[in-house]
């Protein structure tokens, strides 16, 4: 900038050079003249051989582009630094909370004896058997969609009818995904409704009923019965009976009005003829029933309608990046549609359709409304032990906690999101090390 | 010398050590008396329900599961109106309530024979609260109220709702419209066919409101007591006329319990399905339930009933006495102190 200023005792050479180059172009003399103000950088440029109206605009381009940049660091910066200031908020809070105990212990009144256990078994076991559903079906379904396009019209028709279905899904809010799995999955459609007792399940497997009677030593005796709706069983001697172990032993039966024996080691499983029992039920680890209620499984199903769709997408955007040199080297060479995808398209989409199916998973870990409406459990003391288990998720916990008048709770909620943050980190860890590690280049 | 001191130390360090054993003997012993576990009784207990019940009976599982560990409890919290659609269909074995039962409500328990118990077991004060910087509400009035918080009222600035008080306008902050507060609130302040209006601020966590009403000097709002006891330092209580004395009275344990703070002290009801009542665990849990409830109720921030209305909820359970008091047999819906409500000529039985 040692040019001459505008205010400087030589104007006249300064003005020259604009002109100079200001002349050729066509009609914009007497607007460059009178800009003087702008002849320093005009001056400079009439190596680039520029006509001084494109430098006009050429500064504001500039600016234009200073602007932008700028635009864009706040951008950043804002969201960033809304990032730092709540997890900052949330680690002040929550890490005087991060003990033992929050990792061990269930729910609890107090704020200092309550732990994630449960919910946090219950994230893993529905995460899990959302992932285990989700992928099979999300990139078979990514595939029928990319590699096996239909060439006749109702074909292309039925085609973009799915794919339609597919992208406007992906923008339904969870909550509808929670009212739709309650009905076809906890109730399916009322098709196994049980006349008199809803809820009741129509077809069960791997679950024993017990009579449950308490001896005149208060033992718990347990008589085996047949199915849910079977009569109450009637006290004999002889009958076949548990303890709490599932360990057998023999009933002693006394009359009402009988003797009553003073041996505590006779009266441990001594009945009279008339006592009362309650049903209850022992469930497998393989405990299987129809419809199939508000357990594990339904939640895992729900999460899995939120995701597919975002799977999907992703897999048939990574499908879609797999160049179509590769399949037609493979065709060429006679391969049948199912080893092109098997060989070749799937092989090379790998990390991307991973990276997706990932990213898909965290949003299912951090999901509340749709468990909320399918069950709606915050309080359980232990994780779920079979697929149909009733069961509660950490994001439902944190709602809770959230929601308590205790300042207590909160803390321990900022314990548990800072878990949640932690399991999530290591998913999109997990998804970056997969790009890594299977990426190769393409071509 | 030495021999006559020598059982003086002696006894010293045998009172020093017995006065330091003593208590912590007695304090394990008062553990073990307390807890006593039992692995015997198993089985499941389901409760799903109201959300500001949700903390008492949590604390009921909790303390149930410790000296019962092999029984499986679960506590959802669906709201009162989604507790009672399972539980009238014999879906869960105890429903969690922040108003009593409503008639559909009992129809539908009456069509699937789900027979219940109705158990009142703590008190919930509706507190109304303003900033701490407002210092013109000295009291107020259910009249007053209306004027603020109903469609008809629509009061703009605090002068319209009293004479005397500032032209600055109000920001009103109320629980959402699906919790059993904002009907509570609703049936006492409006009426059963009034509506509150509808240009509040709302949210389903208290939590929003009490930073609301703090954050605003010309802000009032109302929540449950627990949500004001925890957050004094940052809100006013107002008083409220009771309607019948013509007094004002501030909501504490012993103006709710007593009853002098009306209209805006409520029940909470557990309801237990008589059927699930014939099962040990559910029995069991229910009786647990109730005689640690004044307890429990104070624990999680809210009031114990009279010990009158707990003795006639234990006669109820005891003897299975199934129904409701709180509707007549015209279906019509009954409302008044628990004391008086809660009486057995009131019990209309399936």
């Amino acid at each position: 900038m040692s040019q001459p200023h505008p205010g400087s005792p030589n104007p006249p050479e300064s003005v020259g050079p604009p002109e100079s180059v200001g002349q050729p172009e066509s009609g914009d003399q007497p607007e460059s003249k009178s800009a003087l103000g702008r002849e320093p950088l005009a001056a400079q440029s009439p190596a680039a051989q520029s006509p001084a109206v494109r430098l006009r605009e050429g500064r504001g381009r500039i600016r234009l582009n200073v602007a932008f940049f700028a635009l864009c660091v706040a951008t950043a910066a804002i969201s960033v630094l809304t990032l730092i200031f709540l997890l900052s908020s949330i680690l002040r809070e929550g890490v005087p909370y991060l003990t033992p105990t929050l990792m061990t212990s269930g729910p609890q009144p107090v704020p200092e004896e309550a732990g994630i256990w449960p919910a946090l078994t219950g994230t893993i076991w529905v995460c899990t058997l959302c992932g285990l559903l989700t992928l099979p079906i999300g990139i078979a379904t990514a595939i029928l969609l990319e590699e096996f396009r239909p060439r006749n019209r109702w074909g292309a028709m039925f085609h973009g009818l799915i794919q339609l279905n597919i992208t406007n899904l992906a923008g339904v809010p969870s909550v509808v995904y929670g009212i739709l799995g309650l009905t076809a999955f906890v109730g399916m459609f009322g098709l196994f409704q049980v006349p008199g007792a809803s809820g009741a399940p129509a077809f069960e497997q791997g679950v024993q009923y017990y009579d449950q009677f308490f001896s005149e030593g208060e033992r718990a005796v347990l008589v085996p019965v047949a199915d849910r709706d079977a009569p109450m069983s009637e006290v004999r001697e002889g009958m076949t009976a548990y303890d709490v172990d599932l360990e057998p032993i023999e009933v002693h039966v006394i009359e009402p009005g009988g003797d009553y024996p003073e041996d505590p080691e006779v009266l441990a499983y001594t009945l009279f003829s008339d006592a009362e029992a309650g049903r209850i039920d022992k469930r497998a680890w393989y405990y299987f029933r129809l419809p199939f209620g508000r357990g594990v499984l339904t939640g895992a199903l729900t999460l899995m309608l939120v995701i597919l769709p975002i799977v999907i997408i992703s897999s048939q955007e990574a499908l879609r990046a797999v160049p179509s040199s590769l399949r037609d080297g493979a065709r060429g060479l006679g391969a049948t549609p199912w080893q092109v995808v098997w060989n070749v398209s799937l092989p090379a989409a790998i990390p991307g359709i991973m990276t997706g199916a990932i990213l898909a998973m965290s949003r299912a870990i951090g999901e509340a409304a749709p468990i909320l409406i399918i069950a709606g459990i915050v309080y359980i003391s232990r994780g779920p032990q079979h697929l149909m288990d009733d069961f509660t998720v950490m994001p439902m916990q944190i709602f809770n906690w959230t929601g308590r008048p205790q300042e207590g709770f909160h803390g321990i909620a900022a314990a548990a999101i800072i878990v949640l943050l932690l399991i999530l980190l290591s998913f999109n860890a997990v998804a970056v090390l997969i790009r890594q590690k299977l990426q190769k280049p393409l071509s | 010398m030495r021999l006559s001191l020598l059982p003086l130390i002696l006894v010293i360090a045998a009172v020093g050590c017995s006065s330091k054993i003593a208590p912590t003997e007695q304090a394990e012993e008062q553990a073990a008396e307390k807890i006593t576990v039992n692995r015997e009784l198993t089985g499941d207990v389901s409760i799903d329900g109201s959300s500001t019940v949700y903390p008492i009976s949590e604390a009921a599982a909790a303390q149930f599961q410790k000296r019962y560990p092999n029984v499986g409890v679960t506590v959802g919290q669906s709201g009162t109106g989604g507790g009672f659609k399972r539980f009238t269909k014999g879906e869960t074995d105890i429903s969690d309530a922040s108003r009593s039962i409503k008639q559909e409500e009992f129809e539908s328990a009456r069509q699937s024979g789900a027979a219940f118990v109705e158990m009142p077991i703590a008190f919930d004060g509706l507190t109304i609260v303003v900033h701490p910087k407002n210092d013109w509400v000295d009291q107020i009035t259910v009249d007053e109220l209306k004027k603020i918080f109903t469609a008809e009222g629509q009061a703009k600035n605090w002068s319209d709702v009293r004479e005397g008080w500032p032209e600055k306008e109000i920001a009103i902050f109320a629980p959402g419209t699906d919790s059993g507060t904002f009907d509570y609130f609703n049936e006492v302040v409006a009426g059963e066919d009034g509506q509150m209006r509808s240009d509040m601020s709302t949210s389903e966590d208290d939590n929003v409101l009490v930073t609301g009403v703090s954050g605003s000097p010309e802000a009032i709002g109302f929540f449950g007591v627990a949500y004001y006891e925890e957050n004094k330092d940052k809100l006013r209580a107002v008083p409220v006329v009771n309607p019948q004395s013509g007094e004002a009275v501030l909501p504490n344990p012993e103006t709710i319990e007593s009853g002098e703070y009306a209209p805006f002290s409520r029940p909470l009801f557990i309801y237990v399905n008589a059927d699930s009542l014939r099962r040990p665990e559910v029995k069991r849990f229910a009786q647990f339930y109730l005689e640690q409830a004044p307890e429990l109720a104070a624990e999680t921030g809210y009031v114990a009933l009279p010990a009158s209305v707990y003795d006639q909820v234990r006669t109820n359970l005891q003897s299975r006495k199934t129904g409701t008091h709180y509707l007549t047999e015209e279906g019509e819906s009954r409302s008044g102190p628990v004391t008086e409500v809660y009486a057995p000529e009131n019990l209309h039985s399936f």
